[in-house]
């Protein structure tokens, strides 16, 4: 940075108007270098973003080239035969995320309401830090804990409640359809459930924070009660940031990789029922990607990933268009 | 009192430099198979001990391996899968065995202990089709006169990931079982059309222990450790086989290898009558004439070392050596086919 000196003793004030010239053309200069460096860190993204992008395309071009359109609707998943279809990764990552998103969500915002409006002090900070402390797990404690602890309670008590509840009833005994392995996509997406609790859990509560006592003091004031303040003040207020965090959510679950490999059971096949064997995008991945050979293999294994970058894409711009949209109706 | 800090610091600083250069020079890199890394790490560092010479293995997986030593990057490439002639002659390629394994059909049944039923390859390939589905099927039953089978559902249990083991599984009822060829094939990763996936052995391990009226395919040293039930199996000499050390050794000792095509053997569904008929080798591969001939001389004593001290480390983590003969041999082959001088 320039220093502008002003005590040498014969400075007259063109000499003044100079030096500050200078110095002020010193900090535009300071500016524009600044500039440069943040918008190069900025590029960077979009750089890799594409270096992404460019380099699944180049790798998945022969697998796509090969079977075209069909790769999306085949659910054969050959490698001795080298026939590769990505449909049953792509129905299984849709339905065990979608699944933990309908047990989550609700948990979710329950654990937030509870915490924001209803909690007493002392238990605020306690129940907080255990939700983060659920968040900071690593995936794979939750895959071995599944495996080991959970399943076996699933495989023992909660599929044959299921399939026997469900039994009589129509369209529900084929989603929760027998034998009970434990293992399967219902577990899967249970697990999934467990670890996006407290993400989404994180930002609801902070949310719900956002809104001003003033404009919940007058609902109760005029007599509304703590599910109406809920319902009609603390929701449509902070609706944006509710759907923030429940696409936050959302994208762990698509792109989540070792918990579910552990539970979900690896079949690449599609079944009519919850409770079977499946597998997703990045579980397939995972488990295939070291020991394959064939150049064919690998590359249909980075086309499941270049169709796995598309979905979470699609996501994320459905969210923002809901977000728009939300914000518009505001506007209004 | 600075100077004589600074004289210190850069002594300790060139005798680094001075290591580190020395450990570089007489490294040996590899990568590849992760069913081998425990013996091949365990017998690098005891190697280090009496030699000096480090080991630098890579545990990225058959492919990898291959694909490194394709590319010129490691000295050798190591996998669970032996390449055909055909593709060894294409990249210049000599490969060996080093360790033998064998895939042992765990399972989980009410009343049964290790070794407390026995089955066949082709029934074992009529499970895993989806064509046997229950316990107490007839076929299963004939194999066991006396054993009490209960009406239990079969489910089979596989590796999800790519895996020798799955390999020498597939390869076995390949052979035994024209309709499983034909329907499935062999090869690291294959399309059960039945069944649960599980990532690794211990995964397999788990699903079986887990699960009532499973059956899985796992390691040997996954029986032993878990003390599992498993199914004795019916070898090429019509003899129902236990799997122990002894019995893949005489898998690996009635292959006459001089009399095989660069070590393209699988050792599934060998002869005699102890022979345990799912025993497999994991192999290393090497250039014939390699760019760095001074590395490859040192990897091929490295392996040497293995083969003649490694047999402790090699029990006590449940792998089997190839018997002596066999270790005469691949020696030869060194010396004819891979060109350090």
């Amino acid at each position: 940075m320039a220093v502008i000196t002003m005590n040498s003793s014969d400075v007259g004030p063109k000499a003044l108007a100079t030096t500050r010239a200078a110095a002020v053309r010193g900090f535009r200069r300071g500016d524009r270098i600044f500039r440069l460096v943040t918008f190069a860190a900025a590029l960077s993204v979009l750089v890799i973003l594409c270096g992404v992008m460019l380099s699944l395309l180049f790798g998945a071009w022969p697998a796509l080239r090969t079977f075209g359109f069909g790769f999306f609707i085949h659910a054969t998943w050959n490698p001795v035969k080298d026939v590769f279809g990505a449909l049953a990764a792509i129905y299984g990552t849709l339905v065990t995320s979608v699944l933990a998103m309908l047990l989550a969500v609700p948990v979710s915002f329950g654990i937030a309401v509870f915490l924001t409006e209803l909690c007493p002090w002392w238990l605020r900070r306690p129940i907080g830090i255990a939700v983060e402390l659920l968040a900071g797990i690593p995936s794979i404690i939750y895959g071995i804990w599944g495996l080991f602890v959970f399943l076996p309670f699933v495989q023992s008590v909660i599929q044959p409640f299921l399939i026997n509840l469900f039994a009589p009833i129509p369209v529900l005994n084929i989603l929760f359809a027998g034998p009970p392995y434990g293992i399967g996509t219902f577990s899967a997406a249970f697990i999934l459930a467990i670890m996006v609790v407290p993400f989404i859990t994180a930002v609801t509560r902070d949310v719900f924070e956002t809104v001003p006592a003033v404009l919940k003091e007058a609902a109760y004031g005029i007599g509304a009660t703590r599910l109406e303040v809920v319902r009609r003040v603390v929701i449509p207020y902070t609706r944006t940031g509710l759907v923030g965090g429940v696409m936050l959510g959302l994208g762990r679950a698509l792109g989540e990789t070792m918990a579910v490999t552990f539970v979900i059971g690896n079949a690449h096949a599609i079944s009519s029922s919850l409770l079977a064997p499946g597998t997703t995008i990045s579980a397939v991945i995972a488990n295939e990607f070291n020991e394959a050979t064939d150049p064919m293999y690998i590359s249909s294994l980075i086309a499941l990933g270049l169709i796995l970058f598309f979905i979470t894409f699609v996501v994320l711009a459905i969210s923002r268009l809901l977000l728009m949209r939300i914000e518009d109706a505001e506007a209004k | 009192m600075t100077l004589t800090k600074f004289s210190r610091l850069a002594v300790v600083a060139a005798l680094g430099v001075a290591a580190f250069q020395v450990a570089k020079a007489d490294q040996i890199t590899g990568a590849g198979s992760t069913f081998g890394t425990p013996i091949y790490s365990a017998w690098a560092a005891a190697y280090q001990k009496v030699s000096g010479n480090a080991l630098n293995y890579q545990s990225i997986g058959s492919g990898g391996g291959i694909a490194q030593i394709k590319a010129n990057t490691v000295t050798f490439g190591a996998s669970d899968m032996p390449l055909t002639p055909k593709e060894l002659a294409a990249a210049d390629l000599v490969q060996f065995p080093t360790v033998i394994g064998g895939a042992i059909p765990s399972v989980n049944i009410p009343g049964i202990g290790p070794g407390g039923m026995t089955l066949d390859g082709a029934t074992i390939a009529k499970i895993y089709m989806g064509e046997i589905k229950n316990w107490n099927d007839p076929a299963i039953a004939k194999l066991n006169p006396g054993v009490k089978l209960p009406n239990l559902a079969i489910i089979p249990v596989h590796r999800a990931d790519g895996s020798g083991t799955t390999f020498i599984w597939t390869n076995y009822l390949s052979k035994v079982s024209p309709e499983f060829k034909s329907k499935i094939g062999e090869g690291t990763s294959v399309n059960f059309p039945v069944g649960i996936g599980a990532k690794g052995n211990e995964g397999v391990a788990a699903n079986v222990l887990n699960t009532k009226g499973a059956i899985g395919y796992v390691e040997y040293a996954y029986v032993t450790q878990n003390k599992m039930a498993f199914a004795k199996v019916i070898n090429a000499a019509g003899k129902a086989a236990s799997p122990s050390a002894a019995a893949f050794q005489a898998a690996a000792a009635n292959v006459d290898w001089s009399k095989s095509d660069h070590y393209y053997v699988i050792l599934t569904n060998e002869p005699g009558a102890t022979t345990w008929p799912i025993t497999g080798a994991t192999f290393i591969l090497m250039h014939g004439t390699p760019k760095d001939k001074k590395a490859s001389e040192q990897a091929l004593k490295y392996f040497d070392w293995g083969y003649h001290n490694g047999s402790d480390i090699a029990k006590k983590l449940f792998y089997v050596m190839l018997p002596p003969a066999t270790v005469k041999q691949i020696e030869a082959t060194w010396a004819a086919d891979i060109h350090t001088k």
